[in-house]
Formats: structure tokens, C-alpha cells, sequence
């Protein structure tokens, strides 16, 4: 039975202590009063995080197109939505 | 004449499939929580000043530590699914039930910070910025409850010895849902604690 990239036990700490590292460097940079930059900076961090849960946890790695295309299609679905609702609210 | 169904027997073809109808699943609670994401947008743009104050209620030390806590539980699981691709049950169910350890951990610091919102007259009602907070890590909440349930019922069909490293796609599967919720929660942490 084939699970793609199995991934190893060293992969997974070095995850486990990227995830942990960036948590700490997101709250310490919220510290700091970047106006806007602050927003981006904590959702650019946390994108890094997710899609290393994604990739490594989630084993997304090795996985084929098919699982690629299940994972990556409601993201587009979110981000219409997203779009949609705020070209009505913010142009009303 | 063959069993036209007899490829869904070939236990690696059972093996995606179930894997296809996870990854359905989720795409159905991204855009469950997506609404309250999106909701979530729209009044933060409308009132910046509103989700600003509010935000600086939130004890920004007790979300951190539970974005630790849920972090290391989402590494647990995967060392827990590891230990069953080599065959080993009683790692498994020891590493899932550290899972689930760690998950109440985290509802019981959940507990604590709702206690305290409340006992400042912080409600659900109180304002958009708490109705969207409360709305979020509630939903978040019930899903954490959820995968407490499902990782339980995991251990017990693996101390039954139904796994093993040739067939254990529940633990897997499992395991995809339980990544989900940290994902959820890497996203409200910064959202509701940090930016506001």
C-alpha cells in the first residue's frame, strides 16, 4: 500500500520546531506597532505555518494531483467568496 | 464476467478513496469556517478602530500557549501515525492518547479565558468584535470536542488490534482531521489575539 512521502521522524521535528519558532516570532513582532505591516506580517507567518502542517503533517509532499486538486480547489472556492462578498461590501 | 466494484476491494484503491472523501470533507469545513472568515473581514474593514480596542482584551500569552499546546498535538499525531506505518500499536496509542491529553489542555484553557471574558462582561452580545470571537473559537471548540471523540475511538480499535502497518486508514484519516483543526487554529490565533 503506497502513502506517497512517508516522511521521517527527523522531518517531522524539524516541522514540529519550525511551527514552534514561528509562533513565538509572530507574537513578539505584535508587539511592535508596524501599523498595516502588522496584518501582513501575521498572516504571512501564519500561511507559512499552515502550509507546513499541510505539507509535512498532512503528508501534501508526496501526494498526487488528484489529492493536490481536492486540497487546493476550496481554497480558490474561499477566496472567491472572500472577493465576492468584499467588492459588494467595501464599493456599496 | 468480473466484479466490476472488485477494484474498490484492492485495499490501495480503498485506501485513496477513503483519503479523497477526507479531503472532501475538509474542503467542505474550509468554507464553513471560510464564512466566518469572510465575516470576519468585512467588519474588521468596516470598523478598524472597534476590532483594535477589542482585540487588546484578549490575553495574548493564554492563545499563544495554546497555539503551542495544539501544535505539539498535531506533531504527537503524526509520530502516532508513523508508529503504526512501522506496525507499532502501543506507540500509536500512546502518542494519540497524548493527543488527546493535550486537546484537553487546551479546552480547559479555552474554559479559563471564557471565564474571564465573562466575568469582565464580555458576552457574545457584547460587541461584533466578541460575537465574531466567541462565534470562531466556539465552532473551533466543538470541532477540537469532535477529533477528541474520534482520536478516542481510534485507541480503542487499535487495543483491539485492528491495525497494523499494512491496513490502519482510520488512524490516517483520522489524523487528517485532527491537522485540520491546528490549521483552523493557526489562523484564528493571529487573527483574533494579534491583529484584532
Amino acid at each position: 500500500m503506497s502513502h506517497g512521502s512517508t516522511g521521517s521522524r527527523r522531518t517531522y521535528f524539524a516541522v514540529f520546531a519550525a511551527l514552534l519558532l514561528l509562533t513565538v516570532v509572530t507574537v513578539l513582532v505584535s508587539y511592535v506597532d508596524l501599523g498595516l505591516l502588522n496584518v501582513v506580517v501575521a498572516l504571512l507567518i501564519a500561511s507559512v505555518k499552515a502550509s507546513l502542517v499541510a505539507l509535512f503533517f498532512m503528508h501534501l509532499k508526496g501526494e498526487n494531483r488528484l489529492v493536490w486538486g481536492f486540497a487546493l480547489v476550496p481554497i480558490f472556492f474561499l477566496a472567491l467568496i472572500l472577493l465576492g462578498t468584499l467588492t459588494d461590501t467595501m464599493l456599496r | 464476467m468480473s466484479d466490476p466494484s472488485a477494484e474498490h476491494h484492492d485495499p490501495a484503491v480503498a485506501f485513496e478513496s477513503a483519503k479523497l472523501g477526507v479531503w472532501t470533507f475538509l474542503a467542505t469545513e474550509v468554507l464553513l469556517f471560510g464564512a466566518l472568515f469572510t465575516a470576519y473581514t468585512v467588519f474588521r474593514m468596516k470598523y478598524p478602530e472597534l476590532f483594535r480596542a477589542e482585540h487588546a482584551k484578549l490575553d495574548r500569552v493564554l492563545g499563544a500557549a495554546n497555539t503551542v499546546v495544539l501544535i505539539t498535538s498535531s506533531f504527537t499525531v503524526v509520530l502516532g501515525v508513523d508508529a503504526i506505518r512501522r506496525g507499532k500499536a502501543r506507540r500509536l496509542e500512546a502518542y494519540f492518547g497524548a493527543t488527546i491529553l493535550l486537546a484537553g489542555v487546551f479546552l480547559c484553557v479555552k474554559y479559563v479565558e471564557y471565564a474571564a471574558k465573562f466575568h469582565h462582561g464580555l458576552y457574545p452580545g457584547t460587541n461584533l468584535f466578541f460575537s465574531l470571537y466567541f462565534m470562531m473559537t466556539g465552532l473551533h471548540g466543538i470541532h477540537v470536542l469532535a477529533g477528541m471523540a474520534l482520536l478516542s475511538y481510534v485507541v480503542v480499535l487499535s487495543r483491539r488490534g485492528r491495525f497494523s502497518a499494512s491496513y490502519h486508514t482510520p488512524v490516517e484519516m483520522s489524523g487528517l482531521y485532527w491537522h485540520f483543526v491546528d490549521l483552523v487554529w493557526i489562523y484564528l490565533f493571529p487573527l483574533l489575539y494579534l491583529i484584532g
